[in-house]
């Protein structure tokens, strides 16, 4: 079983929209959303969730103010600014840490399970979605990354499905790193700006230190051709495979607006071309099976008809 | 006054609307606190006034000779930090949240703490732009937390004269929230689309939550139905749509090429218009 990682680096540069292009043209695969805090991709897919789970992450003091006497040694050891004197003056500062508990001399302090977030499972138009919903202001987002991974894996594992194909998080932070960590290969989708390149040198050097397989996919190529040739060429000298360029096109935005992938869009062929093109690329260094029978999609799409 | 810039979804064109909102007001500090993948840097070209200030957190430090395994440090670490591996300690720093827990819970003596370098501050002048402080704060690769560098930067923020201008980073998480928390606005950035929408609700949870009040651009606009449904949340939500930044390829080009494109100038400084006298009828 092969886990593919589409991340960025910038935001918006088309992690979802590629993903669930991706989806509609991998034959069977488990889904996953691991963008916790800002989830789209069951917004695409038509999910309806089966099962929703709770997520507890952490911990959060609980104060007996009957036994508490405002003796102020938790205020003076906290060192978010989160409680004073037996009262937590600012729950959002508080991480959870139990300093507090450990040393009040009334023991009137608990650390109780916090609840973040929860995750779910979803039938969708492409398979089963595994994605989840972080709690307001809560951090554990990489926790909640892992645990959503963790079913997808279980799920293809029993369903012997041979992919994982996990939407990620933009960033480099916390959540991008429990996103990548142990992943087959991870896709990166750069845009040709100035904004989008800068932040996939650092997603690179990321990849690098946990030593993951990285191929990148230009999207809105024609965008800015220039800049387009600068990713290559760098790319070529990191010896990054880029596995698809796909030209700038309305269609992701009216594919969104019709709450669909850009596959299920009609016309368009230069785009769905690049997007079959990806998958083939994608497929072939993963492994996995193009299609159900590999034949009708070359048919499908024609590529050997461009010859 | 601080204006933070935040979104939800990423994407959305915090930044383009940062820049635009620098280009058009005198005497203004734009702090980048979009740590993990800061841009400001690439479109304003500061002439940097530092070399950069290098920033830590005190994570422990494990002396070994005097360590006799009893597991107390393990104990009361409840992020699973420090394992006891045979006779002595063994730490594990990318999950450590500094609290100084393990400190206190040693009755030998041997933890002590030392600085873990986390990222890089620096200050510099806008090239690209007139009377416009650059406060940039870069994250160190493959540090899992950005919440101790943005706290560190929003402090430099409280000492600034005049006024600052937050990029903060997309999504609703810790960071997020930590880069708009106390900020007297928080101008929420989003495209008309369902993605947009349902991101724009969550970080409008936040900023209710953190009790900030919010204004919302929608960029990208098609000027079509899908804007009236952005238009219907904020109306729900009593949050005023402050302008439309229309969809324009030119536009694009010129971001992509680390341009502040000229457009939309005209919006940005109606923005500051309706910013300043909803803060003039507060005062």
């Amino acid at each position: 079983m092969k886990e593919l990682v589409i991340v960025s680096g910038k935001g918006g540069t088309g992690k979802t929209s590629i993903s669930a292009a991706l989806a509609f043209l991998a034959p069977q695969k488990v889904l996953v959303d691991c963008d916790v805090d800002a989830a789209n991709f069951h917004l695409i897919s038509g999910a309806v969730v089966r099962e929703c789970h709770d997520f507890q992450a952490g911990f959060e003091p609980s104060i007996d103010e009957q036994v508490c006497t405002r003796c102020g040694k938790c205020s003076e050891l906290c060192r978010f600014s989160a409680i004073s004197a037996g009262v937590i003056t600012s729950p959002l500062d508080c991480e959870g840490c139990g300093v507090c508990a450990f040393h009040c001399p009334e023991h009137a302090i608990s650390m109780k399970d916090k609840h973040a977030g929860n995750w779910f499972v979803s039938d969708t138009r492409f398979g089963r979605l595994i994605h989840a919903e972080l709690g307001l202001a809560i951090e554990n987002s990489g926790k909640l990354v892992s645990q959503v991974r963790q079913t997808a894996k279980k799920i293809a594992q029993a369903d012997h499905l041979p992919l994982v194909l996990i939407d990620g998080p933009p960033g480099i932070g916390c959540p991008a790193i429990a996103a990548l960590s142990g992943t087959s290969l991870a896709l990166a989708v750069v845009e040709p700006s100035l904004s989008s390149i800068h932040d996939l040198k650092r997603l690179v050097e990321l990849t690098s230190c946990f030593n993951l397989s990285t191929a990148v996919c230009i999207n809105k190529s024609t965008l800015h051709p220039e800049n387009t040739r600068q990713i290559i060429t760098w790319c070529n000298s990191k010896n990054i495979p880029v596995v698809g360029q796909i030209p700038y096109s309305e269609v992701f935005r009216s594919a969104i607006k019709a709450g669909t992938t850009v596959m299920e869009i009609p016309d368009n062929q230069d785009v769905k071309e690049q997007i079959a093109e990806l998958w083939h690329n994608i497929a072939k260094m993963l492994g996995v099976p193009l299609e159900r029978n590999e034949i009708s999609f070359f048919q499908k799409f024609k590529f050997f008809s461009k010859n | 006054m601080i204006i933070s810039i935040a979104s939800g979804k990423g994407g959305t064109g915090k930044t383009t609307l940062a820049l635009l909102l620098a280009a058009t007001r005198q005497n203004i500090t734009l702090v980048d606190c979009d740590v993990e993948e800061p841009n400001c840097h690439l479109f304003l070209q500061p002439k940097w006034q530092d070399s950069g200030r290098e920033i830590s957190v005190m994570i422990p430090h494990v002396h070994q000779d005097l360590c006799n395994g009893c597991g107390a440090c393990s104990a009361v670490c409840l992020f699973n930090a420090i394992a006891i591996a045979g006779k002595s300690a063994l730490f594990f720093d990318e999950l450590c949240h500094s609290c100084g827990g393990c400190l206190l819970a040693c009755q030998q003596g041997a933890i002590s703490e030392v600085e873990k370098p986390i990222g890089v501050v620096n200050t510099g002048m806008a090239s690209t732009l007139s009377d416009v402080r650059l406060l940039n704060g870069t994250l160190n690769i493959g540090t899992p937390s950005a919440v101790p560098l943005i706290k560190i930067m929003k402090k430099e923020v409280a000492g600034l004269s005049g006024e600052a201008l937050l990029d903060c980073p997309p999504g609703t998480s810790c960071s997020m929230v930590t880069a708009i928390k106390n900020s007297d606005y928080c101008l929420l950035v989003t495209e008309p689309n369902s993605f947009g929408r349902h991101d724009l609700e969550l970080a409008m949870n936040i900023t209710s939550l953190l009790k900030i009040s919010t204004g919302v651009v929608i960029n990208k606009s098609d000027g079509d139905l899908s804007d009236e449904s952005i238009q219907s949340l904020c109306d729900s939500r009593n949050v005023p749509v402050l302008a439309k930044i229309p969809h324009s390829i030119s536009f694009a080009r010129q971001y992509a090429s680390g341009i502040i494109p000229d457009e939309f100038r005209s919006v940005a400084a109606d923005i500051w218009r309706q910013i300043d006298s909803e803060r003039g009828g507060k005062g």
